[in-house]
């Protein structure tokens, strides 16, 4: 009987993941090892109506890549849009946590949706909302910089601008999913730590340095991770409010992949720019693994 | 004294960024509503001095953006039921059945999560091409067909349904299909609730893939077709406006709907199971 019933769970429990894995397995890990044989080849537009056009070309497709220039500038914005609007997006999300999370606080529910409602809203939509703020005459960002007497910014015509113009949407839109996984993160710590720590007489910048950052350890690995991964995938915000430019100051590698893979149709090279991304992200992953590992030690 | 004044400053802080974060949409909501022209002129108005529907009216005859609306329904909700179905079964064999290579099989999908869904979309582009899928909404269904977070959620969920259960539903000779059917399922209703609002919203808001797939003006989805009209309307704001409006305000209600249950599973999500 309990070897009948151990067979049947055997036999079920593979059928029930089945779909799964076989949809997953084709249409997820296939492609993405496709896409690294694809980018050993020099897949072409006429490789896309006739196959066998298609030549091997080991490494020439990374080795044009390294020597663009295109690729260098959208690393570059790629990474400035990581480091600088990650922990910032971060910083705004963990303030807002533990605003909503005061005990003095009412309303409490009420404050977390409103803060939540930009992640659930259509990025290509808010995005274009925001192109409009963001004008330089009419937009409603440089008339409340005009009332405090500050000089209107074109913040999307300007270089040096729109790269902060898009970090400052994305943070915008994207700290209410942080700052919810903040709030299940403190709502976690004991509240016995911080009786202890106030008896000790600490007040309470001293009580959230050593109390609530220690213990938030898990969740700012888990939320630094999660906030790399999605960060390197910038797209539609350079695709709707810049189209990546002006000259290439908002390029991502994303929007260089589609261009390059999709509009010219050199699906070969784009490849290629997805897998060093592909790459980029593991490796971010490992690095904030090893440095919280060394941390806790 | 000090409390009150502590809670005052408190809520004003609070109240300050309910405002920062609310006054994009209010604008979009409010611009939407005034005459063609009228955010172009200085002070720009913060609300229509008398309201019209005008631009509502142009979208959805000359530019037919009802079409969109249509399609960008059509593959959210198949999208939705069956990726919840397929999901729901794999997360809970994940779970409750024992099976050699389980453990070992859900680890590595979970190690997936890592990886961009980008890197595999060329590829991806010449299959679908391949099945002759390009510019249809079933293409752009394939990619989100399966989750490896909604089999995460799911299994977390169902972690917690006990065992004897389960065996109480097999002594009676119940087969495996049926216990998922009649018992697993009802009791996974609340998490299937979460998954179906993560779902609904994350396929009606994606972007790139049905950019890729879709070709066609009348084959768009809100989204695409929105991204596409606003290379063209530039200057027309107001309209703009009113198609944005049109695009998020589905899923704003459908989220405000099931906040309760959306923002469990978010912060579900975070916790390790």
């Amino acid at each position: 009987m309990i070897l009948k019933n151990q067979l049947t769970q055997t036999r079920a429990g593979w059928l029930f993941v089945a779909p799964a894995l076989a949809l997953i397995g084709v249409f997820f890990v296939g492609p993405v090892v496709a896409s690294l044989l694809l980018s050993f080849t020099d897949f072409d537009i006429y490789a896309i109506g006739d196959l066998g056009t298609a030549r091997a070309v080991g490494l020439q497709n990374y080795s044009r890549i390294l020597s663009d220039r295109e690729f260098w500038t959208a690393l570059r914005n790629t990474f400035t849009f990581v480091v600088v609007g990650g922990p910032l997006s971060v910083m705004v999300s963990l303030g807002a946590a533990l605003l909503v999370n005061v005990r003095l606080a009412r309303f409490k529910g009420a404050f977390r949706v409103i803060f939540f409602t930009p992640v659930v809203t259509t990025l290509v939509a808010v995005a274009i909302v925001w192109r409009y703020l963001y004008h330089p005459r009419y937009g409603l960002i440089d008339q409340g910089l005009a009332r405090l007497g500050l000089a209107p910014v074109d913040w999307l015509g300007d270089p040096h601008w729109a790269m902060p113009a898009i970090i400052l949407f994305s943070v915008w839109k994207n700290f209410g999913y942080n700052m919810l996984i903040f709030v299940a993160g403190l709502q976690n710590i004991p509240e016995e730590l911080y009786e202890a720590s106030k008896i000790d007489g600490a007040g309470a910048w001293a009580r959230f340095r050593h109390v609530t950052v220690p213990a938030l350890g898990p969740t700012f690995l888990f939320v630094g991770i999660i906030t790399m991964i999605g960060q390197f995938q910038l797209f539609a915000e350079p695709y709707v409010m810049t189209q990546g430019g002006p000259v290439r100051s908002t390029v991502s590698i994303i929007l260089l992949m589609y261009e390059q893979g999709f509009r010219w149709w050199r699906m070969g090279y784009a490849a290629a720019v997805a897998f060093i991304l592909l790459l980029i992200v593991l490796a971010g992953t490992m690095l904030q693994l090893r440095l919280q590992r060394g941390e806790q030690r | 004294m000090r409390k009150v004044a502590r809670g005052l400053a408190l809520h004003a802080a609070l109240c300050a960024v309910a405002i920062l974060t609310l006054a994009p949409m209010l604008w979009m909501v409010s611009a939407s509503f005034m005459p063609a022209g009228a955010t172009s002129t200085l002070p720009t108005p913060l609300l229509p001095r008398v309201p019209t529907f005008e631009h509502y009216l142009v979208l959805f005859t000359r530019l037919n953006l009802l079409r969109n609306f249509g399609n960008s329904l059509l593959i959210a909700t198949v999208t939705t039921l069956v990726s919840l179905f397929i999901n729901a079964l794999a997360g809970y064999a994940f779970a409750k059945l024992r099976f050699g290579g389980r453990d070992r099989v859900f680890n590595l999908l979970v190690a997936g999560l890592v990886v961009p869904a980008q890197v595999g979309m060329l590829p991806l582009f010449l299959m679908v091409r391949g099945m002759g899928l390009i510019n249809t909404p079933w293409g752009v269904m394939i990619s989100g067909l399966a989750s490896i977070f909604g089999i995460f959620l799911i299994r977390q969920f169902a972690s917690s349904i006990p065992d004897d259960l389960l065996d109480a539903a097999r002594v009676d000779g119940a087969s495996e299909f049926l216990i998922f059917r009649r018992i697993v399922l009802p009791l996974l209703r609340p998490i299937l609730v979460t998954l179906a609002a993560f779902s609904f919203l994350g396929t009606w808001n994606d972007f790139l893939w049905p950019l890729i797939v879709l070709s066609d003006q009348a084959k768009f989805t809100l989204p695409v077709a929105l991204a596409n009209l606003s290379g063209e309307h530039v200057q027309d704001t107001e309209l703009m406006m009113a198609g944005a409006v049109v695009t998020v305000i589905p899923v704003l209600i459908l989220f405000l709907a099931l906040q309760r249950s959306y923002i469990r599973g978010v912060m579900m999500g975070s916790v390790k199971g």
